[in-house]
Order: C-alpha cells, then structure tokens, then sequence
C-alpha cells in the first residue's frame, strides 16, 4: 500500500515532467546542458537561501522569514544565468553564428529559455518532494495521529505545480529579457511577483491540518494565468493558433 | 585521468586519457588494444604529408564549428555512461547491506579510525590516505616505465590480470553478496556458471574485441563494482580525504610538465597508439582504429620530418612557436586515427585520394562513420572516485545530498568537457567535479538538507 502510493504520487509530481523531458530534451544534448547547468545555478541559490536561514539563528523556525529570501535570490541566480548565457552567445557570435544557427544546434532562443526554466523547475521540485517520497514507501504512514491524510497526495500536485511554474517562468524571464522596452522589465516583475505570490500561499500549509484547497486551487490558476501570460508573450494570437491546427507545418509550439 | 576528445571527422578536440588509479589497488582494467609498433613505408608519408597541408588550412576553419556542434553531445555521451555507473553503485547499496563499510579494512590502509580523538582520528586517517596514495603513485610510475620501455607484453599481462581479478573474483562476491543480504539464496553452480560466463565475455570484449556497446557495458560494471569495494573499506575519513588528494594528484599528474600521466598521455601520441582502451571509458570505437590501421605512422611522420614539414609547409600556425607545433600535432593526431577506419576496406583508396579527409562532412564515407568517430574519453578513474563520493552521499539516506551531488559532479565534468575543448590537451577530470562534490557535500549534509527538511514537513514551496 505504502509503496504504491509512493509510485503513484510519483507519477503524479514527475509523470507530466518527465513526458516533457522525453519529447522536448532528451534527443537535444545541448538542451540537457542547459538544463544541468540551470540546475546547478537553483543548487547555488539554494545554498545561499539556505546559508541566510542558518546564518538568522532566532528566525530558523520561521519559515516566513527565509522563504521569500529564498525566492528572490532564485530569480536573481535566475538573472544571472541569463547573462551568462547571453555571454556565452557573444563568445559564440564570433564563431559563426549563422551556420551553427542553420544546423540546428545552437541558441535557439525559446529552447534555452524553455530547458533552463525545466532544470529550474525540476531539481527545485525533486528537492521538494524526494525525501518526503523515500518516507512514503514505508513502513509507516501518515494521518494516525490527527494529521492530515492528504498530505502527500498535496504535496505531489504542489510539486508538479512548481515545476511546472518555473518552467513558464523561465520562459517568461528570458524571452521578456531579450526583448526591448517595457516589457523587458514587466516580465521579470511578473516572475517574481508570481513566485512570491505561489510561495508564500503554501506557507498556509504550515497548520496541522491545512486545507489544502486553498493553496491547490489558487496555485494551479497561478499556473494558467503563468502559462496564458507565457503564450502571449511569446506572440501566439487565436489566430495562428487555429492556424497551426489546419496547417499542421507551421507549428505554433517551437519547442519541439 | 586525462581526457580527450576527437572530434568527428578529424577535428579534435583532444584525445586521450590514460588512467591507472585503479591498477594501484589491482583493481584497474585495461586492455591495450591497439597494435604494435610497424615503421611507416615511404608512400604513406608523402600522402600523409599532403593531407596535413590541406587538414591545415581547414582547420582553421572548422575547429571553433566542431566544438560547438559536437561538444554538446559529446558531453551527453559522458553524461549516460557516469550516471549509469552512479545508478548501479546507488541501487546497490540501498538495496543491500553488504556493502556498508565497517568490518575488514584493507591493508592498502592499515590504520583504524575508531579513536578517541579528532586530531588522532585525523592523523591516522591522514596516514592512510598516504600510504593509498603512495600505492597509487607508484604503480603509475611502474606503468609509466613500463610504457616508456616499450614492455608493451608486460603491460598487456598485468591489465588482463588485474582485469581478470576484477571481473571473476569482484563479479562471484558481488553475486554472493546480494544473495545474502537480500535472503534470497543462489546456489553455487548457478554463481559460478553466470560469473564465468559474464567474466569472459567481459574479458573478450575488453581485451580481444567486441561490439562498442557490450565493451563500454563492461567497463561502466567494472568501474562499479570498484567503486562499490573502495566504499566499503575505506574508512570514512580516510575516504574524504583520498577523494581530495587524489584530486590534486590528478591535477599534478596530467598538467605539470614532468607528470607522469602527461608524459604517457605525449608518449601515446608520438607513437600514434591510443593509451590502453580498456582504461578508458570511450564513446567512439577506439580499438577498431587501431586494429586495424597502425596508427603509428603518425608517430613517425610527426618525429622525423612532422615539425620541419609542418612549419615549412604551414605558415599560419607552426612558424613561430613550439607551442604550436605541439597544438597542431595533437590536433593531427585523432584526426589521424580516424582516418584508417574511413579507408578499412581498401588500402589503396587512401593513397589515390587523400583530401577526402579534408573535407570529411562531404564525403559520405565519414558521415556514415560520424557517430562512432568522435568521442569523448573518461577514464575509468574518475567513474570510480565520482561513484565513491555519490556512493557517501546515498549512504546517508539523505536523498537531498545525493542530487546535490549528482548535480554538482556532472557539472564539473561539464566544465572539464569546456576546458577541453578550449585547450585541446588531456585534463585532469577529477579536480573540479569533486571540489563541487564535496563542497555541495557536506554544505547539504549541514545547511541545505535541514533547510528542505523543515520546508517539505510543512510544505511550504519556494
């Protein structure tokens, strides 16, 4: 019993990633490169957030304190990645841009945005839920003793939430930051309020019995409204959208 | 622990990697597949010497692209096979016992830590690690001399043997072991019939010749199996510190100038072989090449008349420095060892067209050999100590640390793979993956993982 939940809210957190993963990455190496390194980059910012709460001795049992630190020295790292890979296109530019780009192969804007955001998203999830995974597969199990039984089940969605989340938000983020006037500065904004906002509303959960409605709930119409705001912003109308549906060949979604 | 890549059609990156930590403990593998010593005939070396003239000049050209376009998977190739050996190492020993450390201890390390002392604890712990290294060191310089001398057979004897040891004695115990600790009782017969028959294939395949793919299989199983002995008897302490001194002997051995692993990195070149394959992890079919084209041509083209030719016959690149020279060498060099897979069928085809090396993603001979031509070398060495210190890190049950670890190492090795592509030249693969490694380490064990601990038991996301 206690394993099969363990596959199952598995499946849940990691099914739809790892689908994503398998047709949008797996056969592009210098996407899994971007992505490893986005990942490292979440670790760096961990390791900061995580140094300021050990730092605060009298806060550490305060979660509302570290957590929005914590967020926003995520986006900052998030930025920083960024310009590195920025700077690693100008150290490309000299090298022949153009026929790397004609082959396929190189900074694919929306690609790098997209598979920098998943390493976000992903390593920042399993962070989340992985050793709440490893207690699930027993022996013991939860809500004996007055807790709320829904807890890995929420736990599960929430953690496809997040990384789903910050996917969108690292498209956001990158593509907002290559563009010119006022959006460039609206969608980091975006982003962060946005993160904050997910953030922050699971800190309701700390009660003994959270509903878990509330953070559920509002955290997946996060999700549509990041993923609603992503699609416009990177200028898919109605229109070319039932396009790609009768001209199967001009693809709406550049990712794959 | 050095690596290299070659690159596609000819243009490396950089190539090889020659790697003995292991042997020190018996425990390395390696074959030498490639052949022997033949003297180069005349008409190879003029045809030879007209294709370094063309290779020249594209080079140029071409370099900066093949990086970039092949680095990538490059890097991806390395990728699977260090965490398909991190995976073997991590499931074994969540899954059984037997391969926790504690109990027997080796004498490669003679002290115990169980002292009442830190600085005690320290000091043997620290002993041990020099007595380790010691043996490390110096079964290096044995090869090394062994190399330099050209006891190719004694080289050869002692590979099969400590790979002969590895895979029948490591593979039984293995088999015994979680037999035993998973309760589920194998009986004799059926041990020894899968160990002979898998340890044989394995030495058929590392040592003779085999499909790419069952060979790479059995170096990723051996560097595992390793990996798994060196975890259970090493002693914590002394296992923290081996990972950090041999790091920096790494660093020594293949960047300084006089360092043993360089020198037979140059040795192999000049003399055109590949180093040892089976002490390496290759994702190209390094031993077809050289089995069947001698590859040692290069080594005499390069010493006798290379240099004079080349800066005659080259301007841009050779005139002024050494240094040069040397870069453009290493650079012919795998290019070289590509070239007599192309023309495998007919000998005589090479002689009347050379340039079809020039221009190698033109002809359709090379592209069809693209995938397997160029790669990436790992030595085996670093699998081991990369799964060692995954390996402590999965011990603890703390699954944070393990990712944390993960990541951190394959990042390193990412920036090795970098590095390499900008400097051309064996590097050491350890230095950096493991000061990630441990950095991230101990900084989860301490900070990170207590962090996460709290936010997941109440699950606030951040």
């Amino acid at each position: 019993m206690t394993v099969m939940e363990c596959v199952g809210c598995t499946m849940i957190a990691f099914g739809i990633p790892f689908s994503m993963f398998i047709f949008t990455i797996a056969r592009h190496p210098f996407r899994i490169i971007i992505l490893m390194t986005s990942a490292f980059f979440w670790l760096l910012s961990l390791l900061v957030s995580s140094l300021l709460w050990y730092a605060v001795v009298p806060l550490r049992s305060e979660l509302a304190f570290a957590v929005p630190f914590s967020v926003i020295f995520q986006e900052a790292f998030r930025y920083l990645f960024y310009l590195v890979i920025k700077r690693a296109e100008t150290a490309l530019q000299s090298v022949r841009l153009q026929e790397l780009a004609a082959k396929g192969m190189i900074f694919d804007r929306l690609a790098v945005a997209y598979a920098s955001g998943y390493g976000y998203g992903l390593i920042s999830g399993a962070f989340a839920i992985v050793n709440v995974l490893s207690d699930m597969a027993g022996p013991g199990t939860i809500g004996i003793s007055g807790h709320s039984q829904g807890f890995f089940t929420a736990t599960a969605f929430l953690t496809l939430a997040i990384i789903l989340l910050h996917t969108f938000w690292g498209v956001v983020m990158f593509t907002s930051l290559d563009k010119h006037g006022y959006q460039r500065i609206v969608g980091p904004i975006v982003v962060v309020i946005a993160h904050m906002l997910f953030s922050c509303l699971t800190l309701i959960n700390r009660t003994k019995t959270p509903v878990y409605a509330i953070s559920l709930v509002t955290g997946y119409l996060l999700l549509l409204a990041t993923i609603f705001y992503t699609i416009v912003l990177n200028g898919v109308t109605l229109n070319s959208f039932r396009r790609s549906f009768i001209n199967v060949r001009e693809t709406t979604t550049p990712l794959t | 622990m050095t690596e290299l890549l070659h690159s596609p059609d000819g243009n490396i990156l950089g190539v090889e990697r020659p790697e003995n930590y292991g042997t020190s403990a018996n425990v390395s593998s390696s074959a030498q597949m490639s052949s022997p010593n033949e003297e180069l005939d005349e008409n190879n070396s003029n045809v030879r010497r007209h294709r370094r003239q063309d290779q020249q000049q594209n080079r140029t050209d071409n370099d900066d692209e093949e990086i970039f376009k092949y680095g990538a998977s490059h890097v991806v190739k390395l990728f699977v096979p260090v965490s398909l050996c991190m995976f073997i190492v991590i499931v074994t020993i969540k899954t059984t016992t037997s391969y926790t450390p504690g109990g027997a201890q080796w004498a490669y390390t003679p002290f115990t830590e169980d002292k009442q002392t830190n600085t005690q604890r320290i000091l043997f712990s620290l002993a041990n690690a020099m007595i380790f290294m010691a043996f490390v060191i110096a079964a290096t310089f044995i090869l090394i001399l062994l190399y330099k001398f050209r006891c190719y057979k004694i080289i050869h004897g002692w590979l099969i043997l400590t790979t002969l040891m590895l895979l029948f004695f490591f593979l039984y115990s293995y088999f015994s072991s979680i037999s035993a600790s998973l309760n589920r009782p194998i009986d004799m017969i059926t041990i020894c019939f899968l160990t002979w028959n898998i340890g044989v294939m394995g030495m058929y395949s590392i040592h003779w010749k085999g499909p790419l793919r069952i060979q790479q299989a059995y170096l990723i199983l051996m560097s595992a199996l390793l990996a798994l002995v060196f975890y259970k008897f090493l002693p914590e302490w002394t296992g923290w510190l081996i990972l950090g001194v041999i790091s920096v002997w790494d660093l020594l051995a293949v960047l300084c100038p006089k360092g043993p692993l360089r020198i037979l990195v140059e040795t192999a070149q000049e003399r055109g072989e590949p180093i040892f394959p089976a002490l390496i992890y290759s994702s190209t079919m390094v031993y077809m090449v050289t089995a069947v084209d001698p590859p040692r041509e290069e080594f005499a083209t390069i010493n006798t008349n290379s240099i004079a030719n080349t800066s005659n016959s080259n301007a841009d690149e050779t005139n002024e420095n050494g240094g040069f020279v040397n870069a453009a060498i290493r650079q012919q060099q795998p290019r070289r060892q590509l070239i007599p897979r192309a023309d495998v069928p007919q000998e005589d085809v090479r002689r009347e067209e050379p340039r079809y090396i020039v221009e190698p993603a033109a002809t359709p001979h090379i592209e069809d050999d693209d995938d397997e031509e160029k790669g990436v070398k790992l030595g085996l060495g670093d699998f081991i100590f990369y799964s060692i210190l995954l390996a402590k890190a999965s011990a603890l049950g703390d699954w944070t640390v393990t990712m944390a670890c993960y990541v951190s190492l394959l990042i390193g090795l990412c920036l090795t793979l970098l590095l390499l592509a900008i400097f051309r030249k064996a590097l050491p693969a350890l230095p950096i993956s493991i000061t990630f490694g441990l950095i991230f380490y101990f900084s989860t064990v301490y900070i990170i993982g207590p962090f996460c601990a709290q936010l997941s038991l109440v699950q606030v996301f951040i």
